[in-house]
């Protein structure tokens, strides 16, 4: 073994040291604590300190802030109550399975005719490893998860109007830009154009990574042969015995490919969010809220319509009608309130709090976003463009063909993601505005762009746009910087009795982790404030 | 429904433009009143104005009282209210001026007043 005594300690040395006698978890636990990995604000398990002595808590909105706050909340000695407008736990944690019917704001029923075991999710649908709340639930729930493909070097990257609309795989698009930018840095480098930035040493090192990096050949020229078919795949790949082969692939043209937007798909992967490794739940993202509502069996009250919020000295009252049938109102009081009704209902519903709480609710305005899961005959994808999970991205509405993580190789039906907009500016309006029918009509059209399989293919298809999903009515909080300066802290800050929570109160819009990370730190300030009344 | 296979025709087409940075889509390309409303508004307050209800609600637009003194749409198409977004900077004066007078003369409305462009722009 080797002798660490004699060495001089690195940050890095030491961390070796301890990743070899102590195993990764505990070179990780010293990473955290040098700064190093750094993961959501999430510490496990919270604990509120203090006994509650029984004071009830009413939680609006059975979520994922909701259960998080309820189960918490039940742990340290409250008496909790959840109030529900659907008939189920989970909110937008949500999956629909063969079977399942799905009503919008505006009385379209879709039928999910999908063959048994498939399923598609209308919401959240990935967890990034680093945020470690949701996983945290996930682990204490036993929701099996199974990893989910960001990123597959075989997807497609397409723009209608580059290259003749014809579809590049991401591994020959990030190998051109990668070798075309390096064979012009390399020529700058050594015709002497960065010598006021290089010095000698600086130049030979850069060199020598462009040339490596970007399967340059000994002059420095990203050129057709293995070293850039390495990168970017063969015509014919090497074979066995007598067979042909290899032969290269032709690269694709400088100019064109930098007058091509095409780049913009290589960033999405290299964002944080979504770098990987990233997970999802075996069966659906749905069987976490279904699970979390196994486990508050009792506390959870569904089809409750909320109609009335009103604190005062002695506690927080709430009027609700039946969400399907309406009828008498009914009453629930509690000593508290957390309140997860997302504010583009919460600012139809009265309720008695503060001018900046009130305005920063009235100020929110929702994301629009559609996402349309289709159901083909087989999994054409993998069987005859060998596609294994994985993103691919155009520059049509549709924006994202998500290849399903789970079920590699299976025979039958499966349903892939045929359609996911929410960052085409004001493209999603129009989008969300055309009927379910139309926006599967939309995925199919211009999917059979990038797979001409499509229409062979094609057995049925479900569509959710978020602006007419009738218990959100869009699909997060939109955040923008001079929103939050001016309402954020008044959103989150507690008024009284009540409290707000959910992804709409959280820096992370639109992920779970939010919800959960907001649930915390809202029950953790409201608790406080319950100690020391 | 006519109006509904061109809006269908027209997501298809916005392709064309091959810009893959989708975030400059900042304007909507529909002109004409009835092509704005079918094309953005219908999807809350639904195609025959009548509004929709849920855990929340999407006001009727149908015999609205509100649409009478016509500042109040264009203020609202143009700054949002509450879960309604601001489509001011999405939209020219011309395009609100469109859609507000579509709102105010459609589905049982039928205010005899024009909004003008000039009345846009005064109220941004």
């Amino acid at each position: 073994m080797k002798d660490f005594a004699n060495e001089k300690w690195t940050r890095r040395s030491l961390l070796t040291a301890i990743g070899l006698a102590g195993g990764t978890a505990a070179m990780y636990d010293a990473m955290l604590s040098m700064g190093y990995a750094a993961n959501s604000d999430f510490s496990d398990p919270i604990t509120l300190q203090g006994d509650a002595k029984g004071a009830s808590v009413i939680i609006l909105g059975a979520g994922i802030a909701g259960m998080v706050a309820a189960y918490e909340m039940r742990k340290a000695g409250y008496k909790v109550k959840i109030l529900e407008f659907n008939n189920r736990p989970g909110g937008r944690n949500w999956s629909l399975h063969a079977g399942d019917s799905y009503t919008d704001i505006g009385g379209t029923t879709q039928k999910v005719d999908f063959a048994p075991g498939q399923y598609f999710n209308p919401g959240p649908w990935r967890l990034p490893y680093h945020h470690q709340g949701i996983l945290h639930y996930c682990k204490m729930l036993n929701v099996p998860l199974e990893s989910f493909v960001m990123y597959n070097n075989a997807a497609l990257v397409h723009s209608a109007g580059a290259f003749g609309g014809k579809p590049k795989r991401f591994r020959e698009v990030a190998a051109d830009y990668e070798g075309h930018i390096s064979e012009l840095l390399a020529k700058a480098t050594s015709q002497n154009k960065l010598d006021d930035q290089l010095d000698k040493d600086e130049k030979d090192g850069v060199l020598q990574m462009l040339k490596t990096w970007g399967g340059l050949d000994k002059n420095y020229e990203y050129r057709k042969g293995d070293q850039t078919s390495d990168f970017r795949g063969y015509d014919i790949p090497p074979g066995g015995g007598l067979m042909p082969g290899p032969v290269p692939s032709d690269i694709m043209p400088r100019k064109e490919l930098f007058n091509s937007s095409l780049w913009n798909a290589l960033y999405f992967p290299k964002q944080w969010d979504f770098q990987g490794q990233l997970f999802q739940p075996k069966g659906g993202m749905g069987e976490i809220g279904k699970a979390f509502g196994k486990l508050l069996d009792g506390v959870i009250q569904y089809d409750c319509k909320v109609t009335n919020i009103r604190q005062d000295e002695t506690g927080v009252t709430v009027t609700y009608i039946n969400s399907k049938t309406g009828g008498a109102p009914k009453t629930e009081k509690a000593d508290w309130c957390v309140n997860t009704i997302p504010v583009s209902v919460l600012s139809q519903i009265p309720m008695n709090v503060g001018p900046k709480m009130r305005a920063a609710i009235d100020s929110l305005p929702y994301l629009p976003a559609v996402k349309v899961g289709l159901q083909f005959k087989r999994r054409f994808w993998e069987e005859d463009d060998n596609i294994y999970g994985g993103n691919t991205y155009t520059d049509q509405p549709i924006f994202n063909i998500s290849y399903p993580s789970h079920g590699f190789f299976e025979k039958g039906p499966a349903v892939l993601l045929g359609a996911y907009i929410y960052r085409s500016g004001m493209r999603v309006y129009n989008f969300e505005a055309l009927s379910a029918q139309e926006q599967i009509e939309a995925a199919l059209e211009q999917g059979s762009k990038i797979h001409p399989q499509y229409r062979a293919e094609f057995m049925t298809g479900v569509a959710v746009a978020w602006h007419r999903v009738p218990w959100t009515l869009g699909c997060s909080g939109l955040w923008n910087d001079a929103l939050r300066e001016k309402h954020y802290a008044d959103m989150c800050a507690v008024d009284n009795r009540i409290v707000l929570a959910g992804e709409h109160c959280s820096r992370l819009m639109a992920w779970q982790e939010g919800s959960v990370l907001s649930a915390l730190d809202a029950i953790t300030r409201l608790h406080k404030r319950v100690m020391s009344a | 429904m006519k109006a509904n296979t061109i809006l269908l025709a027209a997501a298809l087409s916005l392709a064309a433009t091959g810009a893959m940075a989708q975030a400059n889509c900042n304007q909507f390309p529909q002109q004409g009143g009835e092509a704005l409303y079918n094309g953005i508004c219908q999807d809350c307050h639904m195609p025959d104005g009548r509004g929709a209800e849920g855990a929340g609600h999407y006001p009727a637009l149908a015999r609205n009282p509100k649409l009478a003194e016509p500042g109040y749409p264009i203020s609202v198409v143009t700054q949002g209210l509450k879960s309604m977004p601001a489509f001011g900077g999405a939209m020219s004066d011309q395009q609100i001026a469109d859609v507000v007078n579509y709102v105010r003369t459609h589905f049982g409305n039928a205010y005899k007043d024009t909004v003008k462009p000039e009345d846009v722009k005064n109220a941004r």
